[in-house]
């Protein structure tokens, strides 16, 4: 019940498929999803293995509620060491495909090895085979998709692939499943496209159930109902999306911006949700055409968007005219602000890009931002770049180089480096804007406090969601604290992960969590799942995969030095807006976060800790 | 008062709701392939449709069966299915010109909407009103009123 209680094994080099019980005695400890997986992934490779090679392993894994009623309920995530980062990494994706796998009776799939020629796992319910993807490879996610459902004659199947930008080792490409919904960061595609697999295309028709179906039925609506009634669940992103903080972060002057040498955009309203909403001149019509949902999900806070068909980037270019998925904050920023370009279409095009051929489109606009700061510096040229003016605010520029980089061609393929490695190759290290090798996402640090702590503990490099202090600091959920101190965040950061861990492990997405706490979550889970789901043993759960991940990547060669930011971050004041005159205040946080964490100075789990919880 | 399912697509955002509900409804597990209503995503025009029986008064379905499985529920206006007559001929499924009658190749009978009994679980599950139970007289209602209010509108501006 909620656990399908299987997983397949597949062993891409040999060829086969194995159906086998799910270890319950992890799962009870470990939840499902991303905490499972971790444990397995952490039990079956070594630590230090090469991420691209084929001892590594790649987990898609659905949660106990994934395919249930529960609002959001159906989400998987991709594990594995990432190709980006090389630490672990766990990307989260909705859709429906996380349903569709769970409708197959199956809690996981389990990797392995290296397929000799291109292939792709089809799986009807029990059964499951690795056919043939040679007349795939070499195309995107978009005709992937399309091209297996109709050899299959079936609509209804889902499929998760990889683009051209997978199978040519940019370092941060996705798994997209559903046209344009993605485990999107630290290379988890990449990984994927080293072990030859193209895809995964489920059709799953088991159904699902749970423990205690009245209770977990009364739990569900009662969370439903405060979703609905929430002023940011209910009303801001479905009306909005998360572009609804473009204007609110820009404002609190915490919009990182040209590479993070600016902390305020200037085109920032251009980029924003009310300019979707906006109807353009050619056709009188907005860029958003109307909101979206997931599986099971009754926030629906998804874009559905069109470029405007007059826009050079699809002017006789048909198949980018149509309805796709739209912009999201993360990415609206990524493309607009820390690369300067405030053309709305220009960022949409490059969004479908992003879907279509399977990239970060966080890490790739974050790395063309530092690529745009060192052609300004002249330390990159258009000897460099095969003639593309790679200039803060080039429209031009950015849709250019999301082509090239989603085919892995040219300058692009640089670009697909990421921009630690890109940096490092042109010798400036510090303009890269990253964690453990992955570029940060749209908030500052300096106008942020809490998130600069956040980027710097992340267990798989800089990422927002793994302590997503805003919700706190700005936007005072589930209570304010003011954004530009340093005081309690370490607790704070600390409390976020932990709770995160265990939504992230659980099979629904976390932004049911700017309404919900785990008051409202742990009913939902101790109902559909046998064993102990309180509130108190969520977090120890969510403790326990914390500590586990860290032990991952010490075990990698990871050290409480990586535990940093850029010297932007560090040592440049931010110029404009309410932080002006700030750095990040790391320092003052980090060590008192170690000592939160039960960890030594070094940031090493204490043995106290590690036999506290169990690891 | 007799009422009906009336479905709105512009307030469809694809979310299977419906689809959860109405398979834990009749099978017992949240099953989207065993639904009797069904969502479709026309991706390229960003259009999400929901689609089930319309509960057809001279009801195909019900005449072609050969075995009389399909009857009428007076209270309800549904046409609904007796497991313990329908042979899963699929007659009805030929017959029916919206193909919302499936067969169920795990009971070997066919499924199709029956409105729940007269409390439809789908319209309940609904986040954003696609799927409200009507008045089945009036269910252009809230249409009519969207578009009264504008007709007055030339006037009201002259005042």
């Amino acid at each position: 019940m909620a656990w399908a209680r299987r997983i397949l094994r597949v062993n891409l080099t040999k060829g086969t498929c194995t159906h086998e019980p799910l270890n319950m005695d992890w799962a009870k400890r470990y939840l499902g999803q991303r905490g499972l997986a971790t444990k397995y992934l952490t039990e079956e490779i070594d630590p230090k293995v090469d991420p691209l090679a084929p001892e590594n392993k790649l987990i898609m894994a659905t949660g106990p509620l994934t395919g249930t009623c529960a609002s959001t309920a159906g989400r998987y995530s991709v594990i594995t060491k990432g190709a980006l980062t090389g630490a672990i990494a766990c990307s989260n994706s909705g859709g429906f495909f996380g349903n569709e796998m769970k409708n197959a009776g199956l809690d996981m799939i389990i990797f392995e090895g290296r397929a000799k020629a291109p292939v792709y796992l089809f799986i009807d319910n029990d059964d499951c085979r690795l056919l043939d993807a040679s007349g795939y490879w070499g195309t995107s996610v978009w005709d992937t998709e399309e091209g297996i459902k109709e050899a299959h004659g079936d609509a209804q199947i889902r499929v998760a692939s990889i683009g051209v930008a997978g199978e040519k080792g940019v370092k941060f490409a996705c798994v997209v499943n559903d046209m344009h919904r993605a485990a999107g960061r630290s290379g988890v595609g990449t990984v994927m496209g080293s072990k030859n697999l193209k895809a995964v295309a489920i059709r799953g028709t088991k159904g699902v159930s749970v423990d205690d179906m009245p209770t977990f039925l009364k739990a569900v609506t009662a969370g439903k109902k405060v979703l609905a009634e929430n002023a940011v669940t209910g009303q801001g992103l479905p009306a909005y999306g998360t572009q609804v903080l473009m204007n609110v972060i820009n404002e609190t002057g915490a919009l990182p911006t040209r590479n993070h040498r600016d902390i305020q955009f200037e085109g920032a309203s251009k980029i924003s949700a009310e300019a979707m909403a906006e109807p353009r001149e050619s056709d009188g019509k907005p860029n958003l055409i109307r909101n979206a949902a997931c599986f099971g999900c009754t926030i629906a806070c998804g874009r559905i968007s069109s470029v405007d068909r007059t826009h050079y980037t699809v002017v006789d270019r048909p198949q980018y005219q149509k309805a796709s998925g739209g912009l999201e904050y993360e990415a609206a920023w990524a493309l607009g602000a820390a690369t300067g370009v405030d053309d709305l279409d220009a960022l949409t095009f490059a969004n479908f890009i992003c879907n279509e051929q399977g990239i970060d489109p966080i890490s790739f606009g974050a790395t063309v931002g530092a690529a745009m700061e060192m052609f300004e510096d002249g330390i990159i040229t258009t000897k460099d770049t095969g003639g593309i003016e790679v200039k803060f605010g080039s429209a031009r520029a950015l849709t250019d180089l999301a082509e090239l980089c989603g085919r892995g061609e040219g300058f692009g393929a640089e670009i697909g480096l990421g921009s630690k490695l890109l940096c490092e190759k042109y010798g400036k290290p510090e303009l890269s804007m990253s964690v453990k090798g992955q570029e940060f996402p749209a908030y500052d640090g300096r106008g942020i406090q809490g998130m600069g702590l956040t980027y710097a503990t992340s267990n798989r490099g800089a990422c927002h969601l793994r302590s997503y202090t805003v919700a706190s600091e700005i936007l005072g959920i589930p209570e304010k604290t003011d954004p530009l101190v340093t005081d309690g965040k370490a607790g704070l950061v600390k409390a976020f992960q932990d709770a995160t861990a265990a939504v992230d492990s659980a099979g629904i997405c976390v932004f049911t969590t700017f309404a919900w706490t785990l008051e409202d979550i742990a009913p939902q889970i101790d109902a559909a799942c046998e064993g102990d789901w309180s509130v108190e043993a969520l977090l120890a759960t969510g403790e326990r995969i914390w500590n586990l991940e860290r032990q991952f990547n010490l075990a990698a060669g990871f050290t409480g030095k990586d535990d940093n930011l850029p010297p932007r971050l560090m040592k440049d004041a931010a110029k404009t807006g309410p932080a002006k005159g700030l750095t990040s205040g790391l320092d003052k946080m980090l060590p008192e976060y170690y000592q939160l964490r039960g960890w030594s100075k070094d940031g090493v789990p204490t043995n106290e800790t590690v036999s506290r919880l169990g690891l | 008062m007799l009422k009906a399912l009336n479905i709105d697509p512009g307030k469809c955002t694809g979310c299977l709701q419906c689809e959860l509900a109405c398979s834990f409804e009749n099978e017992g597990v949240f099953n989207p392939s065993k639904s009797r209503i069904k969502v479709f995503n026309f991706h390229d025009q960003g259009r999400f449709v929901p689609y089930t029986c319309t509960q057809c008064d001279e009801a195909w379905c019900m005449h072609a069966c050969p075995v009389d499985a399909i009857s009428l529920n007076k209270l309800t206006g549904a046409k609904e299915v007796n497991d313990n007559l329908c042979v899963g001929c699929k007659v009805c499924t030929i017959a029916c010109p919206f193909g919302t009658v499936n067969y169920n190749s795990a009971t070997g009978k066919v499924i199709k909407c029956d409105l729940c009994g007269g409390d439809p679980e789908c319209a309940k599950a609904c986040p954003t009103d696609a799927i409200t139970y009507v008045d089945a007289d009036w269910t252009g209602l809230d249409k009519m009123r969207k578009w009264a209010a504008k007709t007055d509108a030339g006037q009201q501006a002259a005042h």
